[in-house]
């Protein structure tokens, strides 16, 4: 049976079966004929204030509900102003479909108003980009994007939809099923090879858990604790990685990588089975390779066969979905330990085990990860550990890029998946706000952070109109330097600290920035406030704006020092040296 | 060595600069690029001379396969092939050495298509390396300007292509959402 309608209906009529709630976009000519039929429609429009800030927060909706983000912007501009949200969900494997307007067809190639090579220039920020031209084409090429975006290796997908299709009238019949016949999905894994890992990793002296992104977007969190309980392994997870496991749990060491903890850097290095969970070797966690775990042998186990072996040649490959692949391997360690329990081989293993899991606590207690506090200035490690207590690991907190953005993935515990947002891959600096807009427009009833500096803040500050005008109860807290913090930093340690172009100058006065957008706003730069200041704005029903002053110089340890190996971390800042009396 | 990759891909927009958009994204240089339909007026074949180390390539590849729009990418450097290409040379030559010419071309089977007084257009084809060894041949007989149409290959193993099935949508589900009211 089929209807006759308006593209634009039948766009619509498909995003329905797809079971979309929510668009994130900011109309224009060529989109008003879609606009018009979302009119009063059951599916919320959220008007952003500029594009980018439509795909940010289509990531925040998606990276906080599994589910797939859609934003949507109008010809040339409107779609060239997404580029850098769509390059920012290809790196981090953030599943959104981008609706774009186009000219006319026949317009195309011709300089047309807003005419922009949507296509073209996507092309490489996409998993997959379509243009459509004639309505025939439609409903199949919308639900292609929606199994693109949400299969496999997720990714933003885009559609770029011409104006005569919107305006045009065509048949719609509900689309079956998708053909793609060169898109293949792994899912099940290697029997053998999984079988091979089982034996690698019961046999291990020293096992590590080395987990990513990939860990939530399979939704494995169940799957990965009795992984966790079989093997007994210290767990490290990545920027991406984080809530995978809860934070609290014991087998949990902390974050890799740049500015991961000491425990986990060691614990990586020495470790003697890596076993890596949908995760890429990262530079970030690697840094050089060639120093990277060299005598561990590595099972990597990925949705991608792209990523397996592109950094790191692992001893046992597996390429499928993780939520597949854990239990299966779980039930061969179960199978694996049964069969020799109490043997002197098993015990001799448990010795090892136990000696490893003395090493590995006296690494966190050498150089663990602290709240610093002062009695003058709020720290910004300060600042982190009260949104970790305020947040009771429960908060939604949507993180910018930089030093604060470092803090937060060392200091704020998760207990589950989905409550950290990030920009890892790209870190686009500006996610942060946009991103709490997404995360609150699909949890009503959830506190939501946007943790961001006076930098990123800044790239995206159109947004507190969004937030004031839609009555999102975000918690916008600004971690204020007065800096360019991250840059900051690298200028201060490797540049003769010559602080070129960092000191940013004319920040707003936060209170009078909140009232001229209609909600309460603090600045607060006493240690003693932070707290009440913090509870304030949890209590406050609607949006809240706190600023909060950090000392300008704080340095973001550890940090390995680029093409260092991991193990060479810079704990804490040089030693004063002492000059020797004449 | 040739290092030569061949893919089978859907014919539509685009799929042409993805793949090659994979090689320049990472600098990587291409030699040639040829494409074409196959049986299947759907599907192209492209083969791509590259430069490019071994276990670059296969990180290439594997990216290619990633592509929506490419359904099979092998690399057939290492694996028995056909490679070919053609040439067209053309050849000024002073009137003492056109016989001489002529018989270069015989030699490498090549066909005579123009003749003048200003020299001869040679067509030939062959593997890529007995084409460069032609052209520096002819080279030797006076000015050329040679234009190579790019490696074609094909493997001497047929290899099973796997292609994925039809997924089901969601809209195709039993329950039928509700009417939209039209306008």
């Amino acid at each position: 049976m089929s209807t006759l309608m308006s593209g634009a209906r039948m766009l619509l009529e498909c995003l329905a079966r797809e079971g979309v709630d929510c668009i994130f976009g900011y109309p224009g000519g060529v989109t008003i004929p879609f606009y018009d039929v979302l009119y009063e429609h059951r599916i919320r429009h959220v008007l952003v204030r500029h594009e980018e800030n439509a795909a940010f927060a289509a990531e925040g909706y998606a990276r906080s509900t599994g589910k797939v983000g859609v934003c949507c912007a109008t010809s040339g501009p409107g779609a060239t102003n997404l580029t850098t949200g769509l390059v920012n969900a290809l790196m981090d494997s953030i599943p959104i479909v981008a609706l774009t307007g186009q000219v006319t067809s026949k317009l195309i190639g011709s300089d047309a108003f807003q005419e922009g090579d949507t296509f073209g220039i996507t092309r490489s920020c996409t998993k997959h980009n379509y243009l459509v031209k004639r309505i025939e084409d439609l409903a199949q090429t919308i639900h292609e994007a929606f199994y693109v975006a949400s299969s496999g290796r997720p990714g933003p997908v885009l559609v770029d939809i011409t104006k005569d299709v919107f305006q045009g009238q065509g048949h719609y019949q509900p689309v079956a099923a998708v053909h793609l016949p060169g898109y293949k999905v792994f899912t099940e894994g290697h029997t053998g090879q999984i079988r091979r890992a089982a034996q690698l990793i019961h046999e291990a002296e020293r096992p590590l858990i080395y987990g990513g992104g990939g860990l939530i977007a399979a939704g494995a969190s169940p799957e990965l604790r009795e992984t966790v309980e079989l093997t007994d392994a210290p767990v490290v997870l990545t920027l991406l990685g984080l809530g995978a496991l809860p934070a609290e749990h014991p087998n949990f060491i902390s974050m890799p990588g740049m500015h991961g903890s000491y425990a986990a850097n060691m614990a990586l290095t020495n470790c003697d089975a890596m076993i890596a969970l949908g995760t890429r070797f990262d530079d970030r966690v690697t840094s050089h390779l060639a120093a990277f775990a060299p005598h561990a042998k590595v099972v990597h186990v990925d949705i991608d066969p792209a990523e397996i072996g592109k950094n790191r040649v692992p001893d046992v490959p597996i390429v499928g979905d993780l939520k597949r692949i854990l239990p299966k391997l779980n039930r061969l360690l179960t199978e694996l330990a049964g069969a020799e329990a109490k043997t002197p081989a098993a015990e001799k293993r448990t010795a090892a085990r136990r000696a490893w899991w003395r090493q590995v606590r006296e690494w966190k207690r050498e150089h663990p990860l602290r709240v610093e506090t002062s009695e003058t200035e709020i720290k910004p490690q300060h600042l982190m550990g009260e949104v970790d207590r305020i947040s009771g690991g429960k908060a939604i907190v949507c993180s910018d890029v930089g030093q604060h953005q470092m803090w937060a993935a060392q200091l704020i515990r998760f207990s589950g998946p989905r409550l950290w947002l990030s920009s890892g891959g790209l870190g686009s600096m500006g996610f942060g706000l946009p991103a709490a807009v997404g995360a609150q427009v699909a949890h009503p009833g959830k506190l939501v952070f946007a943790l961001v500096g006076d930098g990123g803040f800044q790239m995206s500050i159109p947004e507190l109109s969004t937030v004031a005008g839609n009555h999102l109860p975000i918690k916008i807290v600004v971690m204020n330097n007065g800096y360019l913090g991250m840059v900051r930093q690298w200028q201060t340690l490797f540049y003769n600290n010559r602080l070129s172009a960092v000191k940013l100058d004319g920040f707003p006065d936060v209170e009078k920035l909140a009232a001229a957008y209609g909600f309460q706003g603090r600045i607060v730069a006493k240690p003693g406030e932070l707290r009440g200041a913090l509870e304030a704005a949890v209590r406050e029903p609607g949006p809240y704006l706190l600023s909060v002053k950090v000392s300008p110089m704080e340095n973001v340890y550890p940090m390995v020092p680029a093409g260092a190996a991991i193990s060479e971390m810079v704990l804490g800042p040089p030693e004063p040296v002492e000059v020797p009396a004449k | 060595m040739l290092q030569v990759i061949s893919l089978l891909m859907e014919n539509k927009p685009g799929a042409l600069m993805r793949v090659t958009g994979l090689l320049s994204q990472r600098g990587y240089n291409i030699e040639s690029l040829t494409v074409a339909r196959t049986l299947d007026p759907e599907l192209s074949r492209m083969t791509i001379v590259v430069d490019v180390d071994a276990v670059q390539r296969q990180q290439v590849i594997k990216q290619m396969n990633k592509l929506i729009n490419v359904l099979q990418a092998s690399d057939l450097t290492e694996s028995p092939a056909v490679v070919r290409e053609l040439v067209l040379v053309r050849v000024r030559t002073a009137q003492e050495s056109r016989t001489a010419v002529l018989k270069e071309a015989e030699i490498f089977a090549g066909r005579v298509v123009d003749s003048s007084t200003e020299g001869f257009v040679i067509e030939v084809t062959g593997d890529p390396e007995k084409l460069g060894e032609f052209i520096d041949v002819m080279g030797s007989y006076g000015e050329v300007e040679v234009t190579r149409s790019g490696a074609l290959a094909i493997a001497l193993e047929a290899r099973k292509l796997r292609l994925q099935p039809p997924v089901p949508t969601k809209a195709g589900s039993k329950e039928e959402l509700q009417a939209e009211p039209q306008p």
